[in-house]
């Protein structure tokens, strides 16, 4: 094979958006695929959280069913924060966001495509598994669907806003307790409906109304938080 | 593909306090090679850099077939490809799928057409290996490989022979000479002498600020 046939963007032989963030996705896919030990570290990080508070408060379920809501998004919350360190940073270092933002194709759709594979990758076990340590927290069975639910769709906010705050602190060393003080408090509303929508579920209530407000922001994160990770992005190549 | 151009106008960059880039001017059009030379910390990366529009100059403009790059930073990306001094690739990937994944964004590629890149490259038997078993200059040619298949106009080389040994060194001045002789434009920093044809080669000295 020779170097003849130069080419550029827009040629016929460029693969639609739809393709490139298919690309991106299965990239990440494969990877975390590869590095069992980063999916896993979330999750083992929610199982320990929850099963200390049983010890700590009282083994009873009649005394853990009351927090349990809390227990379980607090505990989702700092899950979802312990894995988004890991986002963006061997990108970062190995070149690829460079290449990412050297594409001629969009940063922030790849950067939404690298965000859909975090929150697949984190968020969805996340709701898989917390019925079952909401099980040991004396939840019935029935709350299962309002749980894996309210965690599924505040794990998407969380990772969008989340993306925000590994894009910023891309630069940093040590970011860890940084991404923490930037990510935190804007997932207070997050925590708040997320944990109301679980209560709900756990009492056999309906859980619409606050599932719907964790929907909205996941919208809105969607809408603005590809756009401001790509900036953030920009700047730190620099 | 002779009309061509690439353009720096008085770049003037700065690193901190540090004034990196004091009125740097080049033009290259196509079928020409730009060897970029000077001490270490003279600011040939952040020259490329610069070129590539990750960095943004203070003053001065970059100008690609006329237009100021600015105007549509898409379009020049699309344009270019840039390999800074380590490969862009994933420790975990296997060649093949570093090379899908990497060139696959920008265009279409198959599993064969990446093998017989690698094999132009001098490493047919490495496709299915994990670049993290890779040797340093292995690696280098897989990003080779990857300048091969992506087939864009304007190569942006951050010391392209770094780890290879002497045959490799000939195969990098082998490929900018292709490159260029299809009418392509190729600006790269080094240390070494670039093997290529002196008719297509032009040169520009940094002096370190």
């Amino acid at each position: 094979m020779s170097v003849t046939a130069i080419t550029v963007a827009g040629h016929e032989d460029a693969p639609s958006a739809f393709t490139v963030a298919r690309l991106a996705l299965a990239r990440d896919l494969t990877l975390a695929y590869r590095k069992r030990e980063q999916l896993i570290q979330p999750l083992a990080f929610f199982a320990i959280v929850t099963t200390l508070f049983p010890l700590a408060i009282t083994p009873e379920l009649s005394g853990l069913r009351p927090i349990a809501a809390g227990v379980l998004w607090v505990a989702a919350l700092l899950s979802a924060l312990l894995a988004l360190e890991f986002l963006f940073r061997d990108d970062s270092h190995d070149g690829t966001l460079e290449q990412y933002a050297l594409s001629g194709r969009s940063l922030t759709w790849l950067l939404f495509a690298k965000t859909a594979a975090h929150w697949a990758l984190t968020g969805v076990p996340l709701a898989l598994v917390a019925p079952l340590a909401a099980a040991a927290l004396g939840a019935p069975i029935s709350a299962a669907p309002g749980i894996v639910v309210s965690i599924a769709i505040g794990t998407v906010a969380l990772s969008l806003i989340g993306a925000i705050g590994a894009a910023l602190t891309l630069g940093v060393k040590r970011s860890g307790a940084l991404l923490s003080l930037l990510t935190l408090p804007l997932s207070v509303p997050i925590v708040i409906f997320g944990a109301r929508a679980t209560e709900l579920a756990l009492k056999g209530e309906s859980y619409a109304a606050p599932v719907e407000l964790l929907a909205a922001i996941a919208v809105l994160g969607l809408t603005l938080a590809p756009l401001a990770a790509a900036a953030a992005v920009r700047i730190s190549l620099e | 593909m002779s009309e061509l151009s690439l353009r720096a106008e008085n770049l003037h960059l700065w690193r901190g306090e540090r004034h990196v880039l004091r009125g740097v001017a080049l033009e290259v059009t196509g079928g020409e090679v730009l060897q970029v030379t000077g001490t270490n910390g003279a600011g040939k990366t952040t020259l490329l850099r610069a070129l590539c529009g990750l960095m943004h100059p203070e003053e001065g403009r970059v100008v690609w077939g006329g237009r100021d790059v600015r105007d549509d930073l898409a379009t020049f990306h699309g344009a270019l490809i840039y390999l800074g001094h380590e490969p862009p690739l994933k420790a975990d990937l296997t060649a093949c799928e570093n090379l899908k994944y990497w060139v696959g964004l920008r265009r279409r590629i198959t599993v064969t057409r990446i093998a017989s890149a690698l094999e132009s490259v001098g490493i047919p038997g490495l496709a299915e290996r994990l670049v993290r078993t890779l040797s340093a200059g292995q690696k280098r040619r897989v990003a080779l490989a990857g300048l091969v298949l992506l087939a864009v106009p304007l190569w942006l080389l951050d010391e392209p022979t770094t780890n290879l040994d002497s045959e490799g060194q000939r195969l990098v001045g082998r490929l900018i000479e292709e490159h260029t002789g299809g009418g392509g434009l190729t600006v790269a920093a080094v240390h070494h002498e670039l093997a290529v044809s002196p008719q297509r080669l032009r040169r520009l000295e940094l002096a370190r600020a």
